[in-house]
């Protein structure tokens, strides 16, 4: 019926608004931001066994500029969160934060004077990831959930504000 | 040598006034030395040949509140040559004007260099003498000593913010 | 122009102060350095740590013993069960506690594949630092079979959680012998495969000997342990000299070099991975029947079927977790191998369920003070080489 017919079903017809969301989720780049031992499960999912480079997430780029995706992996304490914040400041828009592991999200079993109790105090985290570590399918639930997430999105008629207070020196 | 007779040696060459206490637990002996001859002491234990304990394992210190005196230095030291190990303790305290003070221990072992330098941070104390004496783990402007023992685990939004002020 | 400009009469010159930040993908987490720089030569390097302080020891003095084991394997995050093995070891000396002789060897088995697990990571990171970027996905093959076995222990990939004070938490699984015996069987071809990638490889060997010159003396000077002093020279080795959990009994060698560079730990680190195979091999063939735990009613945890079914454990099992065990008032230093150097734990007690004073001894945290005099006078490229051959992981430097 309509075009799509008329064209033996060749073409895809839908709206602008899907047309980026699907662009932006299928092609996220990570910021390799390993922190502490969640990091090394991140990495695990790297490779070849759970394999993130079929969600389009190959490219793991160590310089914020080129990345979408920030995966807050381990603990964030508080000499390391003017830096974290610099680092998310420097980040292109769109972007994107998951917080992976019990450190990233609450602060973990470190309830102390050195710990951020969750970097959510200070960055706007879409997805959560518990784990101390979590499992690398844990990480791959929590970006494919990050991917409906954002294809949910309403990127055009009303793009998010990702904007956080000035990291101090 | 086993600990009793590098405790006997000690002993002989110091004198009780100088080697103050010793503790004997599980096979591992730790002797208090009055903190002013430590350097003179850590000597000793370093450069003679029977007993030549050329490896600093670790300098620590303990928050003994509330007994005086307050601040303990260990230092866990090993011999490569003899194959054995030694704990020798210095006790210090602290007043309203001066913070506790000990020489530092660098000029025999360069590798007491951190630990002296994360000891001082985290208690308070200082290490007279020391080449290098800035904070090492600890963010830049904080004043606190976590590991005293009436600063409490959780810290405050003043003393311990999340981000610099 | 027939005059020869000399560079020192019209130039002036100073040193640039390069930031390798707490961000940086070659820094093996957050580690920061001001490096000054004399064009690419490197004049000085000054450690900036504590990006990942996490309080730990203030944090062990608020726990009950118990607790402080799934708290340790996360300092050294690489070799998880060596930081539960020190701590319980340290915990028994305290109690005078005797762990049966399966405990002991399950031990040992997790130890050496905490060994060769941080190795293989090392490796590859490594190989990732200097330019050669294909050990790093063969490696990861084999840390992935070794975090099934570590699976089949206590459930947990990276932290299995799997020592307890007195012994284990828990037998060994089902098919965990029979998966050890063929990961044994074939691992030594694949360090085989590693060493044919990287050992007599020109560039690699360009790059890295003559490197990080760090010389004996300097090396007992700066406190350095483990493969970092056995890559200079002197075979020491806690395993040989201060045996523990039973070591005694399992023949291997200590490899050792005298090249004192970064080309020499290389060696040292994979021989390593080979006599921790061999150690492994060993385990399987000793592994002998009996108790995981010593038996200390109200301060080791009772076996998990007397809980169920008599009173007195039940109480026992209660009055653990609830209260705490109580050891006798004392201080005790325990060391031990781990794949770093001497990895030490010193805990006074006073009596109370909690430690009065825990301090860690660790080993990346003294091994890193050598890093400034060892990159004096080399390339920057240099000291990312010299950096990774330290092995250090961040969360023990700052604990």
């Amino acid at each position: 019926m309509g075009i799509k017919g008329h064209l033996n079903d060749t073409v895809h017809v839908t709206n602008l608004e899907w047309f980026v969301n699907w662009a932006r989720k299928s092609s996220m780049w990570p910021l390799g931001f390993g922190l502490a031992c969640c990091a090394l499960e991140m990495i695990a999912a790297f490779v070849s066994r759970y394999d993130l480079a079929r969600f389009g997430m190959e490219v793991a780029r160590p310089s914020p500029r080129h990345a979408d995706l920030m995966i807050v992996s381990g603990t964030a304490s508080k000499k390391m969160l003017p830096a974290i914040l610099r680092i998310y400041e420097q980040m292109a828009e769109p972007r994107w934060v998951i917080a992976m592991g019990a450190c990233a999200c609450t602060g973990g079993i470190y309830k102390n004077y050195a710990v951020v109790q969750g970097i959510d105090r200070h960055l706007p985290v879409d997805v959560y990831i518990p784990g101390c570590p979590p499992r690398p399918e844990a990480l791959l639930d929590g970006i494919l959930q990050l991917h409906t997430k954002v294809m949910k999105e309403q990127s055009i008629s009303n793009p998010r504000i990702t904007n956080i207070k000035v990291a101090s020196r | 040598m086993n600990q009793e007779e590098i405790k006997e040696k000690l002993l002989s060459e110091f004198g009780t006034d100088i080697i103050q206490d010793s503790v004997d637990f599980r096979d591992q002996i730790s002797v208090t030395v009055s903190k002013e001859k430590i350097l003179d002491v850590c000597r000793y234990l370093k450069e003679d040949p029977e007993l030549s304990f050329n490896f600093l394992s670790f300098v620590a210190a303990v928050d003994r509140l509330p007994k005086t005196p307050r601040f303990e230095v260990v230092y866990q030291v090993h011999s490569l040559k003899h194959n054995h190990r030694f704990r020798v303790k210095a006790l210090l305290d602290e007043t309203a004007e001066m913070s506790a003070s000990i020489d530092s221990v660098v000029p025999m072992w360069p590798t007491a260099d951190w630990h002296e330098r994360e000891t001082a941070e985290m208690f308070g104390i200082t290490f007279n003498n020391h080449p290098d004496p800035r904070k090492l783990l600890l963010p830049d402007g904080w004043t606190v000593h976590p590991l005293r023992k009436d600063f409490s685990l959780y810290g405050t939004e003043e003393d311990t913010p999340d981000l610099p002020a | 122009m027939s005059e020869q400009v000399s560079p020192k009469e019209n130039f002036s010159s100073e040193l640039l102060e390069l930031n390798l930040g707490p961000h940086h993908p070659s820094t093996h987490g957050v580690f920061r350095a001001i490096v000054e720089l004399d064009g690419e030569m490197v004049v000085n390097v000054v450690p900036h740590l504590g990006y990942l302080h996490r309080g730990y020891e203030k944090t062990c003095e608020n726990k009950h013993y118990h607790q402080v084991i799934p708290l340790s394997e996360r300092c050294d995050y690489m070799g998880a069960s060596s930081n539960s093995l020190v701590y319980c070891l340290t915990m028994e000396t305290l109690l005078d506690v005797e762990v049966p002789e399966r405990a002991q060897v399950v031990r040992v088995m997790m130890a050496e594949l905490s060994r060769i697990f941080s190795h293989l990571f090392w490796l590859g990171t490594h190989g990732h630092d200097v330019g050669a970027m294909t050990p790093l996905f063969y490696m990861l093959r084999e840390r992935e079979e070794i975090m099934n076995l570590f699976e089949l222990t206590a459930g947990g990939r990276l932290m299995p959680n799997y020592l307890r004070i007195g012994g284990l938490i828990q037998d060994l699984e089902e098919g965990f012998v029979e998966r050890l015996r063929s990961f044994t069987e074939h691992f030594d071809r694949r360090v085989d495969e590693y060493e044919t990638l990287l050992t007599k490889n020109a560039i690699y060997m360009d790059r890295t000997k003559g490197i990080g010159i760090l010389p004996l003396e300097d090396a007992i000077a700066m406190g350095a342990s483990g493969p970092m002093i056995r890559g200079s020279g002197l075979a020491w080795d806690i395993r040989k000299r201060e045996p523990y959990s039973g070591y005694e009994q399992y023949d291997f060698d200590v490899p050792v070099e005298t090249g004192c560079d970064v080309y020499a730990r290389y060696l040292v680190r994979v021989a390593e991975m080979r006599q921790s195979n061999r150690i492994l091999r060993q385990t399987l063939d000793r592994l002998p029947e009996g108790p995981i735990r010593a038996q200390k009613p109200g301060v080791i945890f009772p076996p998990q079927e007397d809980i169920y079914t008599k009173m007195e454990s039940l109480i026992h099992h209660f009055m653990l977790v609830v209260e705490g065990l109580k050891p006798p008032v004392g201080e005790v230093y325990q060391c031990i191998e781990s794949p770093r150097g001497e990895l030490g734990c010193y805990i006074i007690s006073d009596g109370g369920p909690r430690p009065y004073r825990l301090k860690w001894r660790a080993p990346a945290f003294v091994n890193l003070e050598s890093l400034a005099r060892m990159s004096k006078g080399y390339f920057f490229a240099d000291l990312i080489a010299i950096l990774s051959s330290v092995d250090i992981v961040l969360a023990e430097v700052d604990r």
